[in-house]
């Protein structure tokens, strides 16, 4: 059991309140848990990382365990607290106004 | 041609239309080829039958508003915000079908989505957002001159099909056209485009470089004219698979030859449906005026105050009719003197008036965007124009007299009118 926080613009679009909750398959990555995020809710394809070259918007972060996972390699594993539901992946819209 | 500060300073522009009472579009003896249509309106609505509702579609810095009232356009309702907090850069509706509604819904952070009503803009759906260009998209000018590559920023334009509710334009940033013939659900690039006309050389404006006008032809199915900030103005005879650049005529200081074939930043093209062959612009810098389908330009700035502005739009039943928004100059995004006048035509062109009656005529420092001014096509016919400001104005009376709708939304990227029965 994987668990997502998504910005608020987000979880609007996905009419969702609160966490995500989601399995995944497999490695546990910052790539297949977006994977399985736009499979349970298409209406978020795009809106994360591009659909074409799958890069991550730059306005967003991913944070989990107290840790900036932005910038890690998108194929890298989690840390187990995030694979084992303990701490969520915390997809943030960077503080840049608006 | 001159600069606009020279007009600025050789000209009265003060309140010409103060105080008179221009003729009323009812007054005017109708032209035998005057249509009864105008773009995004019903077809087949008739001049003279009153119409009962009008639906204003207003996109804002942070989200979408509609403004509905009945045919006498006084009493007004508001509803929204939709997508609160997103750019809703445009939202138009479908000629064919008028409960079928487009949205650009666009954010720095989240990107670009699209939205679609079926029901009147009551309930949306987000629809197909993965727009990919057509290829290998290239390169284009960057503001300094070097080549940048092309990348997707948003879309600025939605303009559906004059026939069918399931197919709509996409005008987007970096400049192209896209195509979607299943709803919204996926998009296909027309890149004849970008590769016809010479991609290379277009350059970004202050707003980005953007694909920001689409017109169909209502006589040519083939026919679609588009413009970009700053490339200029073309056309496609065959239905958006070749382009032609349309810009003879223009003249623009700020390009190395100031008559290119392309480079011009032209900021908004209108038509009139009963004679789409005549074009009216409002460029960077000048109004023009096309008798041709823009195979040449010619000037109609006349006595404007000045002839930098960014909308133009042309009455519904008067095809000689124009208005548009004169802003100081390119620097100072606001009305000139700090007046709010809207300057109509109506012999199209040479010779214009101030439209002030119910506008600010003091402190007004707003700016009136490319997509924030369109028509209704009631009779007498409608005029609606919003502001960087947050206010939407309407005058039911061709211009004559001005009053808000709403006075205090986010900042206005666009405004569309739809005619109901």
């Amino acid at each position: 059991m994987i668990r997502v926080v998504l910005p608020p613009h987000l979880r609007i679009m996905a009419r969702v309140d609160g966490e995500i909750v989601l399995e995944v398959e497999g490695a546990v990555t910052l790539r297949s848990v977006l994977d399985a995020l736009e499979a349970a809710y298409p209406v978020l394809r795009g809106t994360i990382r591009d659909q074409a070259t799958q890069r991550r918007r730059p306005f967003l972060r991913f944070f989990a365990c107290q840790q900036d996972l932005s910038h890690q390699p998108p194929d890298d594993p989690l840390p187990d607290a995030v694979t084992t539901g303990t701490e969520p992946l915390v997809i943030l819209a960077a503080i840049a106004g608006g | 041609m001159g600069t606009a500060t020279d007009r600025l300073c050789g000209q009265d522009d003060g309140e010409r239309g103060l105080g008179l009472r221009a003729p009323r579009s009812h007054d005017r003896p109708k032209a035998v080829n005057e249509s009864d249509t105008c773009g995004g309106v019903l077809a087949g609505e008739q001049k003279g039958k009153r119409m009962s509702r009008v639906r204003v579609l207003v996109g804002t810095r942070k989200g979408a508003f509609i403004l509905t009232a009945d045919g006498k356009r006084d009493n007004w309702t508001i509803d929204g915000p939709f997508f609160g907090g997103w750019e809703i850069y445009h939202i138009k509706g479908s000629p064919a079908d008028p409960n079928r509604i487009y949205a650009s819904q666009t954010s720095g952070w989240f990107g670009q989505v699209i939205q679609r009503s079926d029901d009147g803009g009551k309930t949306w759906e987000p629809v197909g957002n993965h727009v990919e260009y057509d290829g290998v998209p290239g390169t284009h000018q960057w503001y300094d001159g070097t080549q940048h590559p092309w990348e997707f920023a948003r879309v600025w334009h939605l303009e559906p099909s004059l026939a069918d509710p399931d197919t709509v334009y996409a005008g987007v940033e970096d400049a192209a056209l896209f195509r979607s013939t299943d709803g919204g659900l996926t998009w296909h690039e027309l890149s004849g485009l970008r590769r016809d006309s010479s991609g290379h050389l277009w350059q970004p404006g202050a707003g980005g470089m953007c694909l920001h006008t689409i017109l169909l032809d209502p006589d040519n199915p083939g026919r679609i004219f588009a413009a970009i900030s700053a490339a200029g103005a073309f056309r496609s005879d065959d239905g958006g698979k070749t382009w032609l650049p349309i810009n003879r005529g223009l003249h623009s200081e700020y390009i190395p030859d100031p008559e290119a074939e392309v480079g011009h930043c032209v900021h908004r093209i209108a038509l009139h449906p009963s004679r789409p062959q005549v074009l009216f612009m409002q460029k960077h810098w000048d109004v023009m005026r096309s008798d041709d389908a823009g195979e040449s330009w010619h000037e109609i700035s006349g006595n404007l105050p000045s002839d930098f502005g960014f909308p133009i739009a042309v009455h519904a039943h008067e095809p000689e009719t124009v208005y548009v928004v004169p802003i100081k100059s390119d620097h100072e995004h606001f009305p000139p003197e700090g007046k709010l006048r809207v300057y109509r035509s109506r012999t199209g062109g040479h010779e214009w008036e101030a439209l002030t009656n119910g506008l600010p005529q003091r402190d007004c420092y707003v700016n009136v965007l490319r997509e924030a001014m369109a028509v209704d096509a009631l009779d007498p016919c409608g005029i609606y124009f919003g502001t960087t400001g947050g206010q939407v104005y309407v005058s039911a009376d061709s211009g004559d007299t001005w009053q808000p709708i709403v006075r205090d939304l986010p900042a206005v990227l666009s405004v569309e009118v739809q005619t109901l029965p």
